[in-house]
């Protein structure tokens, strides 16, 4: 979308500027731009954007997306698979020893800076009102002309804005003190981290100081401005915390709460459904490389299943033996764990695998000026609460939820009504498994996917199950986005490390205080 | 008028018993070191310095496994957190070996090596007395006696039971790891504690100062094995093997199940402090990770393959489960997660008494059929 | 399932069998056959136990009449350092199997002794006494995390062994029985400071030093503190944080680096551990920070570590190294090749599809290749000799240098490249030193070390 926008742009530029006569891009211009050490580099890029035409443009596009090459002295702009000369356009064989041109952060910095330049007189409003905030991102001097030649023609009253704010960002290392005066009050007025950085760069090195105060106001203006967002970022972060350790202590709180079944695999079981996601990948780039940004879809069911088979087969096998004992099937899964973990080394290695995100999972949305939502977080919210929803209707409408809650309840009059109390524990477990694999899923597009996967959450799911009592999906839900929100808020303070004893802590005495935890079953037993 | 005899309580080992056992104290106490010290080393039956650190370092957790057995084999609570009493007991041992390098570290300060690099100028409040060996010893048993004190009072008044006890148990020994594991708390971070040089002004790195280590670690294993003995088999050990069976009838019965639960919690963290403490100096190296609940679950294995519910048990298992590790890492490294993994399903599915009540099981078997033909 | 005969030895055969005296003595037979069986753990446990004591001394005498000889190989191959440790043990291998093939060293064939001390800090030193003490070898190649290789130390000093150890690391350490092909911090984080502060890096002038909480970056951003105190950095703009191991939620991290960077061109120096890594660089490229406004210099980040993840975030972003696997020269061709063609024929997992180097490798590369020079050149495998023989060796390293060990300080001579990430996980070298830098072991800038001499104290 973007790109096909730029190209049509470059049309209109290229009608626009050839109509002023400017000169085209030259042979040396190309090869200053690739070579040489980035100062010289930079000196040919002024050069070349003073007289800059649609093929500067366009080859100047080609370098920010690393499509240039370099033969000897003979410089190729590579577009799948076909070679075409950068200043007339046309297909040209491609020499083998062409080598990928180097450009370091400084010289990708200039060129994205000389292209918003160059896009400020674009006919679309929105590429114009990027450019001109990337400019005010990165105020030179040198391009001060051009914001000045589009200010006098621009009409779009957004645009207008983001160009006087380009202009004020470039203003605030003037000499003349009077447009540094205007240039500070401007910038505050715009409340992003952008003018603060400039405002505190020009701080450091200010020496009127009535300058200096009104750049201390402004900085004060943003700073109170910008207050919301960090609050806000705070609590998304304990949400978003929160969703993982509900997705990842769900599965455990259905086999341990409904079951009596202490499950220390759960984590490989998680571990289990990131590695079918990684296969899915795999098998999407090999075999369905278009749909590649849709694998996700297909993994989910997929990650459900495996882990709920593994689940399945772990209880068929093991734990149906143990029911009734729990402190043996803690130690008979964490055997099981470490079986688990040693197999998928085997298998897969004991290196981490490379689970990608798809496209629209990348990024985020700048929801305000210092506070930007990553997409893949706020898509994982949105999955806890959708595998919640799942879950609470499966258990509460549904026939195997009802067996389940009776098998729960009471085990040998749910016998004697008629339910394969045997059956309903393996799809039970299964169950519980299966959402221990969409977990699973869900962190392999935050994280890493290794052998050591399970082994950093489960602690945390037993503290969120454990806080939450036994037998509730309420309990679970308040105890994980509580334990989540608590966190993040200490970690400001504190530090990760004493956030996290500080939660165990407050488990402990918690538990102390209140066995059951939050919430219990309400039952006459003597142990209770 | 008369006179409820009550039974008389066991011998504390059998004749046969006492046979055993004053062989054992005679193979490791004399034999050994004649073997290890005093034979040359191509000698057929030298024992290999080796040999004597790897067999000191297992009887260390075997010492461990024997505390687990006490709580419980003997009293139902399975704690998932009792490498932390063992760790405690090597860290205080540790801070005292730290502070015997004297002048002869890296940085040639009277502070340890990694509170130079820290830019720290005096030793921190936790580490005062660190240079007296009778203030270690105390140490030793005070710091996982009073930890395991304070924690177990509120979780016994609690009545915090079965897994709920066993995953708090879990997070307090994860809470520790994470707070050792940060080096502004004054334990050396993730480094730990290592290159000793003296204990009580012997130099570690000889033959004859790791043989006092061994005989004094297999003495105190010994000594504790006879101590648990004599435990169990008094009118306490009874109590705690009625708290195991039947708590609520046991209480219903008058008996309040706190000081006892209190009790043998406190001694099996004591136990596991100076099993810790033996440790340090036989393997040279003391780091958080001895506190992850990964080894503490570890320590349970030992006494479930063992065989809990029986002295001996544990202490087999521990031999057993660390021999095969120390074998199948040279051999086939790629197979003990197999092997160990197995171990524990196996244990729980098959072997619900260990390998000794297998074991039993076997020997009753061949002695019935052979009554029965 | 019958506990008491689970074997089902009691069936009707064996009824059959005792009627008659020979079928008695069968039926004793399969009883005591059954007894060895139930009992076969316990049996072959003692018997393992038993034979471990017994061949520690045997294999004294065995050791002597081999014509190999034997290389240790120290590195996890299971548990948490396993990602990291178990190419390095196929890179020793395979610089084994190169030496052979070209007839050995001093006429006789290098026999790797693998084993696994399993990410277990009390294990390494336990397998280093074996490994010394059993099995006899001529030179250990291992150890990853300094908490590994300050467990070795004692041991290989005591029992007078040689370890090679390949990684990047502190410094604040010199032991005569240890040499170091890894980066001293003043050959990998000091250049790399340097590179940030100047224009092209970027001309940072706030800094955030961010690490995993042990040794290693500790010591490192005490150095690079005093570094940039000394340049005229204020303390007010330099922010020292640090994260647990297997910390995997930066959120705030990067909200905290996001506002920092508001007060100034921020630049962070990262030491997170391995794997580490990979959250905080997905984090990251989500928060929009991009490497030209907030570039990141990562010091435990390599090609390896870049494998598991989706570059195109992180083009841009920086890291100091003496070797990146793109380094254009024949040499480098060479050993790329060679390890392609190792990891295929061997099958291991990952390279065996797309084969990687890394910094690591190489060193490991140079130090296995250097102890063969200096066996050759003392004419004997005895420790003593082959630490005099070390000294000034010299060999052309794949980063295209000739890589050189110091006379006197253990330390290789080695330039450093800064490279930037590539959307396709491999670096594009933006700088390099323009020849190759002597390691300082003890940092000039820890107060203290002024006095230390720069060659192993004889303990």
């Amino acid at each position: 979308m973007w790109t096909a926008r730029i190209r049509l742009s470059f049309v209109f530029l290229f009608t626009c500027l050839s109509l002023s006569a400017a000169q085209a891009l030259t042979p040396t211009q190309a090869l200053g731009l690739v070579q040489g050490e980035t100062d010289k580099r930079l000196e040919v890029l002024n050069q070349a954007l003073q007289e800059a035409d649609a093929s500067t443009a366009v080859f100047l596009q080609a370098m920010a997306d690393d499509l240039v090459k370099l033969a000897g002295t003979q410089v190729f702009i590579v577009r799948e698979g076909k070679a075409y000369d950068p200043v007339t356009s046309a297909e040209v064989g491609l020499t083998q020893a062409a080598e990928d041109v180097v450009s370091n952060n400084r010289m990708r910095g200039e060129i994205d800076a000389a292209l918003a330049a160059l896009r400020l007189l674009s006919p679309d409003g929105s590429i114009r009102f990027q450019a001109a905030m990337a400019l005010a991102k990165e105020p030179d001097a040198a391009k001060l002309p051009l914001i000045n030649k589009a200010l006098k023609d621009e009409t779009n009253a957004q645009v207008k804005t983001a160009l006087v704010l380009a202009k004020a960002a470039m203003a605030i290392s003037v000499s003349d003190p009077q447009e540094r005066l205007q240039a500070a009050q401007t910038l505050g007025q715009a409340k992003s981290p952008e003018a603060q950085l400039l405002l505190n760069q020009q701080l450091s090195m200010e020496t009127d100081p009535q300058v200096k105060s009104q750049i201390t106001a402004s900085l004060a203006t943003i700073k109170a401005a910008l207050a919301w967002g960090e609050r806000l970022g705070v609590v998304f972060t304990g949400i978003s915390l929160g969703s993982i350790l509900l997705l990842v202590a769900l599965g455990l709180a259905i086999t341990y709460g409904l079951m009596g079944v202490i499950n220390m695999a759960h984590g490989e079981l998680m571990m289990v459904g990131a590695y079918a996601t990684y296969v899915v990948q795999v098998m999407f780039r090999q075999y369905l490389p278009n749909a590649f940004d849709w694998y996700l879809l297909a993994a989910l069911p997929m990650a459900f299943l495996t882990a709920a088979v593994v689940g399945a087969a772990l209880e068929r096998s093991v734990l149906r033996f143990l029911y009734g004992r729990p402190l043996e099937t803690l130690l008979a899964t964490w055997g099981i764990s470490l079986i688990l973990m040693q197999a998928v080394r085997t298998l897969f290695g004991a290196q981490n695998v490379a689970v990608e995100n798809p496209s629209w999972m990348s990024g985020g949305i700048q929801v305000l000026a210092n506070l930007s939502l990553p997409w893949n977080r706020i898509f994982i919210v949105l999955f806890a609460l959708a595998v919640l929803m799942g879950m609470s209707l499966l258990i509460s409408q549904t026939r195997l939820g009802l067996f389940v809650r009776g098998v729960t309840q009471n085990r040998a009059i749910a016998s004697c009504m008629g339910v394969n109390t045997a059956r309903i524990d393996t799809y039970a477990f299964a169950l519980g498994s299966g959402i221990a694999g969409l977990a699973g899923c869900a962190l392999s597009q935050i994280g890493n996917v290794g052998p050591d996967l399970g082994q950093g959450y489960i602690v945390d799911a037993f503290m969120v199950v454990v806080l939450g009592g036994v037998g509730q999906l309420a309990g679970t839900v308040y105890a994980a986005l509580g334990l989540g929100v608590m966190n993040k808020f200490l970690e400001g303070w504190t530090g990760a490390v004493l956030a996290k004893i500080a939660v165990l802590v407050f488990i402990i005495v918690f538990i102390q205080k209140r066995p059951q935890g939050l919430f219990a079953m309400k039952g006459r037993s003597a142990e209770a | 008028m008369n006179r409820i005899n009550l039974p008389k309580p066991p011998a504390l080992l059998s004749p046969l018993g006492w046979c055993a056992f004053l062989s054992f104290v005679l193979l490791l106490a004399v034999l050994v070191p004649i073997l290890n010290l005093y034979l040359p080393v191509d000698h057929v039956l030298h024992v290999s310095d080796f040999a004597v650190s790897l067999v000191g370092k297992i009887m260390c957790f075997a010492i461990c496994a024997l505390a687990m057995d006490l709580i419980w084999g003997y009293t139902g609570i399975l704690s998932l957190g009792h490498g932390l009493f063992f760790a405690l007991g090597g860290y205080a041992m540790g801070m005292y070996l730290m502070r015997q390098i004297g002048l002869d570290g890296n940085y040639k300060s009277e502070l340890p090596d990694f509170m130079v690099f820290l830019n720290w100028k005096t030793l921190p409040w936790h580490w005062y007395f660190s240079d007296s060996f009778v203030a270690t010893l105390l140490l030793v048993v005070l710091a996982p006696g009073l930890l395991a004190l304070v924690f177990g009072y509120f979780a016994f008044r609690s009545r915090i039971k079965g897994v709920y006890f066993s995953i708090i148990t879990q997070a307090m020994t994860f809470a520790f790891m994470l707070l050792f594991f940060r080096n502004e708390t004054g334990f050396g971070g993730n480094n730990g504690f290592t290159d000793f040089k003296r204990v009580l002004d012997m130099t570690i790195a000889t033959p004859s100062t790791r043989m006092v280590l061994f005989v004094l670690t297999a003495s105190t294993l010994l000594g504790f094995y006879l101590f648990a003995r004599w435990l169990i088999q008094s009118k306490y050990g009874r109590v705690l093997q009625a708290i195991r069976d039947a708590e609520s009838r046991l209480m219903f019965c008058g008996y309040s199940p706190l000081p006892y639960k209190l009790s043998i919690w406190v001694i099996s963290a004591v136990m596991c402090g100076v099993a810790g403490a033996l440790y340090v100096p036989q393997v040279g190296i003391i780091n958080p990770s001895e506190m992850s609940p990964a080894n503490s679950i570890e320590i349970a294995v030992w006494a479930a393959v063992g065989g809990r519910g029986s002295l001996l048990g544990p202490i087999l298992g521990a031999f057993m489960v660390n021999g095969a590790k120390s074998w199948l890492t040279v051999v086939a490294p790629e197979f003990w997660l197999y092997v160990l993994g197995a171990l524990f399903i196996a244990v729980t599915l098959f072997m619900p008494e260990g390998v000794l009540g297998l074991w039993n099981k076997a020997r009753l078997a061949w002695l019935s059929k052979g009554v029965s033909s | 399932m019958d506990l008491y005969d689970p074997l089902r030895v009691g069936t009707s055969l064996a009824k059959v069998k005792e009627r008659s005296p020979q079928g008695a003595f069968l039926l004793n037979l399969e009883r005591l056959g059954v007894f060895l069986m139930l009992n076969r753990r316990t049996h072959l446990k003692t018997l393992a136990a038993a034979a471990a004591l017994v061949s520690g001394s045997l294999t004294l005498s065995i050791a002597h009449a081999a014509d190999t000889i034997k290389v240790g190989v120290l590195h996890s191959l299971s548990g948490t350092m396993a990602i990291s440790e178990t190419v390095l043990k196929d890179t020793v291998l395979m610089a084994i199997d190169e030496i052979n093939a070209k007839g050995g060293v001093l006429g006789k064939k290098l026999e790797p002794v693998v084993v696994d001390p399993a990410s277990n800090w009390p294990l390494f030193a336990e397998k280093t006494k074996q490994l010394l003490g059993q099995d006899k070898v001529a030179v250990i190649f291992g150890c990853w995390t300094s908490v590994s290789r300050k467990s070795v130390l004692p041991v290989v000093e005591e029992m007078n062994g040689l370890l090679f150890y390949p990684v990047q690391y502190e410094g604040e350490e010199l032991s005569k029985n240890v040499f170091y092909t890894g980066a001293a911090p003043n050959q990998q984080a000091i250049p790399a400071v340097d590179y940030l502060m100047s224009k092209d890096g970027g001309a940072a002038k706030r800094w955030v030093l961010l690490g995993t909480d042990y040794v290693y970056p500790r010591t490192t951003n005490k150095i690079l503190r005093a570094y940039l105190i000394s340049k005229g950095v204020k303390e007010s703009d330099i922010d020292e944080k640090y994260t647990p191991f297997g910390h995997s939620d930066y959120q705030t991290i990067v909200a905290d680096i996001k506002k920092f960077s508001a007060g100034g061109k921020t630049a962070v120096v990262s030491t997170i551990n391995g794997d580490s890594n990979v959250p905080f660089y997905k984090e990251l490229g989500n928060a929009g920070l991009k490497a030209k406004d907030v570039p990141v210099v990562a010091f435990s980040v390599g090609e390896e570590e870049l494998r598991g993840l989706d570059t195109k975030p992180l083009v841009g972003h920086l890291a100091a190294w003496n070797y990146f696997q793109s380094i254009k020269n024949p040499t480098n061709d060479a050993f790329i090749k060679k390890w392609s063609a190792y990891a295929k024929a061997k099958g291991i997992a990952g390279h065996k599809d797309k084969p990687l180097t890394n910094d690591p490798m190489e060193a490991t590369y140079i130090g296995i290749n250097m102890w063969k020079q200096a066996v050759e050149k003392a004419k004997s495998t005895d420790v003593d000799k082959v630490i005099a023989a070390m000294a000034g060796q010299t060999f052309a390293a794949p980063s295209g240098i000739t890589s050189k060990m110091d006379e006197k300080n253990h330390h290789l001579h080695k330039s450093v490249f800064i490279g930037e990430i590539k959307a396709d996980g491999q670096f594009n070298v933006v700088w390099k030193t323009p020849g190759p830098v002597k390691a300082k072991p003890w940092s000039p800038y820890i107060p203290g070390n002024d006095v230390k001499p720069d060659e192993p104290v004889k303990k």
